[in-house]
């Protein structure tokens, strides 16, 4: 394709260091005290934004030291062997440079031993970053790296609801503002799950209400669901919950999820049902677990759903779903309209005795 | 010996094909009155392991045999039929979901070439009944006028299969079922099997050759078909039904598994070095296409082996809740499962007859569900959960 992809950063900044760098505004005095950028920083981790974030510190941190310091982003499709001494070697008029190895875990063998090579003896005025996504690939290079010192930083995603309630709170605060639990909970659930889209919401927020973000801000600038998943349609479902069952259901297809994604979601909630109930009793804890294949925080949600269902109503519940993937997947007119069939025969069925 | 040998328990079909291979003959000398008794299109139904495509095949080697009678069975051009390697006979077998439109209309373009060994130019499409509706259309006017030469033998379960359009422009040759002795004989005869598991693999596969000769043969398969009979027995609750649907899913996916991965994989090598792949395993650009559509043909291949495979099993359970259905009843027919007679006689007396037809239904729904596209371990735990008594 082409070489690698140099990027001045001043041009980039110009266009929105608010959206990108946000997060530091507080942090660039800190820089400017003189603490100089590392030579060598390992970002392992595959949420985007947190791993943008990470780099674009280290880019701070030498642009506080210099301003003139270069910024040269390297993918590993752009980067040939020697190409990497060559950015390295210094320049005839001097300049600090900050070297971003992209996609880092993609990078050949070759490659890795002339990184990790170059991390032994790391140039004074270079910063080396390396993004790398995580997981067994290209790991030489992250052990190579990390047995040279580097400072590892990692950015993981974000996956249980706590966690991001916390992200959400301590993003507001940097923004100089103040969230409470719950509005911050409103917020994720109006948004959606995507980071870069909460952090933006976030500042906004701030903006927009001039720092305290409560309830009422977030349910004036943001409404309805971002994303529903089958799975919480299949739960009200099944615990016959029919009003609320379908309020979701609509949802869930306002929002885009495809319907046969809520078919599988409604089978999976009625299968638990049925492995649950006529799981053998006297089994109980890990080794029901075990035995069902079901975690057992989720077991525990099915023994509660359990109340009202009959091994009938449970068959009935089932063939219901089945019909239902067989109308959304091209034997009905409208899939929605099957769904929500679906959804009234499911609590119906709940009812059998 | 000749090409009709394989042809089980179907006189009357013989006769008919026999004949038309004749007149066919005739038409070619140029014998204008023969040549009614000869066309173009011929539709051969018939349920399955009744010998459609061993029919066809039958036919097309007559077709291309130049000895008398007509399908001598070892001349040069009949071996080269029934071996598959006859240079006018194009044998169309779709191994995907279905047939597509494109295919088919270079289908049509080959069928138009004229025969290199100056007789006809036969095009076998085993399992017409899988090309699609586009397919079907693309097909009509090749069917309806070809060129003079050119025969077209399809196949299909029933003529309900296809297109009115397509039925009305094809001569129909009906298969019938063969007698459990007809396709014991064959057993018993071409592949010396002994009479007895002979007669109880033939009873079976209720007609079905090829299937008989693999129970007949086949450990495993005899054991799959044990398994599925055991099935009923253990349907005793919700818990149970789901279980069993589950091992029965996980089954078909491992016999997909079992049947496809090994090809798929010198497939795919196969096509990558034919690409260029270079020696560290890279591919050229623009490569990735022509693999994935590799990759997809692949998927829809296992997919028709894994809902063949459970289609199967449902069929040897039908036949079960069927043997219930008939002691139930009285009827003087031969059970198909007669080494469970015990235990069918015991089924029988438990229930009656309006709950087995119930079951059967069940049965039968799923098979339309899994054919529906339908997510296989729903449909098969909605029907496993039907049949239960508990």
């Amino acid at each position: 394709m082409s070489g690698p992809v140099v990027g001045r950063c001043r041009g980039r900044r110009r266009g929105g260091p608010e959206t990108v760098f946000g997060a530091l505004a507080g942090r660039e005095s800190w820089h400017a005290a003189g603490v100089p950028a590392d030579p060598l920083t390992l970002i392992v981790g595959d949420e985007e934004l947190l791993a943008e974030r990470a780099v674009g510190e280290v880019v701070a941190a030498a642009r506080a030291d210099d301003p003139e310091t270069e910024v040269v982003d390297l993918t590993p499709g752009g980067l040939e062997p020697g190409r990497l001494a060559e950015l390295t070697s210094p320049s005839l008029f001097g300049g600090g440079k900050v070297l971003v190895l992209r996609s880092a875990q993609d990078l050949g063998k070759d490659l890795i031993a002339e990184v990790v090579a170059y991390a032994k003896r790391p140039a004074d005025d270079i910063a080396l970053v390396a993004v790398h996504a995580g997981g067994a690939k290209g790991k030489a290079l992250v052990d190579g790296l990390a047995k040279a010192g580097a400072r590892r930083v990692t950015c993981s995603k974000i996956t249980k609801a706590g966690e991001r309630v916390a992200f959400v709170r301590a993003e507001v605060r940097r923004s100089g503002g103040a969230i409470s639990e719950d509005a911050a909970r409103g917020l994720i659930e109006a948004v959606g799950n995507d980071l870069r889209e909460l952090a933006s919401a976030c500042s906004q927020l701030v903006s927009d209400t001039g720092g305290k973000v409560d309830d009422e801000a977030v349910a004036r600038y943001y409404r309805g669901r971002a994303e529903v998943s089958g799975f919480t349609v299949a739960d009200k479902a099944v615990e016959g919950r029919l009003a609320e069952a379908l309020e979701q259901l609509r949802w869930a297809l306002a929002t885009g999820t495809p319907p046969v994604l809520i078919v599988s979601a409604l089978a999976q909630g009625v299968r638990g049902l049925a492995k649950v109930g006529g799981a053998p009793r006297g089994v109980r804890g890990a080794g029901l677990a075990k035995e069902l294949g079901m975690p057992p925080w989720k077991i525990e949600r099915v023994q509660r759903q359990l109340r009202g269902w009959t091994a009938d109503g449970v068959a009935q519940a089932l063939s219901v779903v089945a019909e239902a993937d067989a109308q959304v997947k091209g034997g009905a007119a409208d899939p929605a309209y099957a769904l929500e069939k679906a959804v009234a025969q499911i609590t119906a069925a709940r009812g059998t005795r | 010996m000749s090409v009709w040998d394989d042809l089980v328990g179907q006189g009357p079909v013989v006769e008919q094909l026999a004949t038309a291979a004749e007149a066919g003959a005739g038409a070619l000398a140029g014998d204008e009155r023969a040549a009614a008794g000869m066309t173009h299109a011929w539709l051969f139904t018939g349920p399955p392991g009744s010998g459609r495509s061993t029919a066809a095949r039958a036919f097309a080697a007559a077709l291309q045999c130049r000895e008398a009678p007509r399908g001598c069975g070892h001349c040069a051009s009949c071996h080269q039929a029934l071996q598959g390697t006859h240079a006018d006979i194009e044998v169309v077998r779709p191994t995907g979901l279905s047939y597509g439109v494109k295919e088919t209309r270079e289908l049509v373009l080959r069928a138009a070439s004229s025969p290199s060994g100056g007789r006809w130019q036969v095009v076998l499409f085993e399992d017409a009944d899988r090309a699609t509706e586009a397919a079907a259309n693309a097909l009509l006017k090749a069917i309806e006028e070809p060129p003079p030469r050119t025969v077209w033998l399809l196949c299909s379960p029933s003529p309900e299969d296809l297109v009115t359009t397509i039925r009305s422009r094809c001569r129909l040759v009906t298969l019938r079922t063969p007698p459990a002795s007809a396709v014991a004989d064959v057993l018993i005869r071409r592949d010396g099997i002994d009479p007895e598991t002979a007669e109880a693999a033939a009873r079976a596969a209720q007609g079905d050759i090829g299937r008989a000769r693999r129970l007949a043969t086949d450990q495993e398969t005899r054991r799959r078909r044990g398994e599925m009979l055991a099935l009923p027995g253990r349907l005793t609750g919700v818990a149970p039904a789901v279980n069993a649907a589950a091992a029965l899913v996980a089954a078909a996916e491992a016999d997909a598994k079992a049947t496809t991965e090994e090809l798929n994989a010198t497939e795919t090598a196969e096509l990558r070095r034919a690409l260029g792949e270079s020696e560290k395993g890279r591919m050229p650009r623009g490569t990735a296409g022509a693999l994935k559509e590799l990759e997809d043909r692949q998927k829809s291949r296992a997919t028709r082996v894994k809902r063949d495979s459970l289609d199967r099993a449902l069929l040897d359970l039908a036949s079960y809740y069927r043997d219930v259905l008939a002691l139930q009843l009285g009827s003087a027919v031969d059970l198909v499962n007669t080494d469970r007679a015990a235990e069918l006689r015991s089924v029988a007396s438990a229930g009656t007859p309006e709950e087995t037809l119930r079951r059967l239904e069940a049965i039968m729904e799923c098979r339309g569900r899994l054919d529906a596209n339908v997510n296989p371990l729903l449909a098969v735990e909605a029907m496993t959960l039907a049949l239960r008594t508990g």
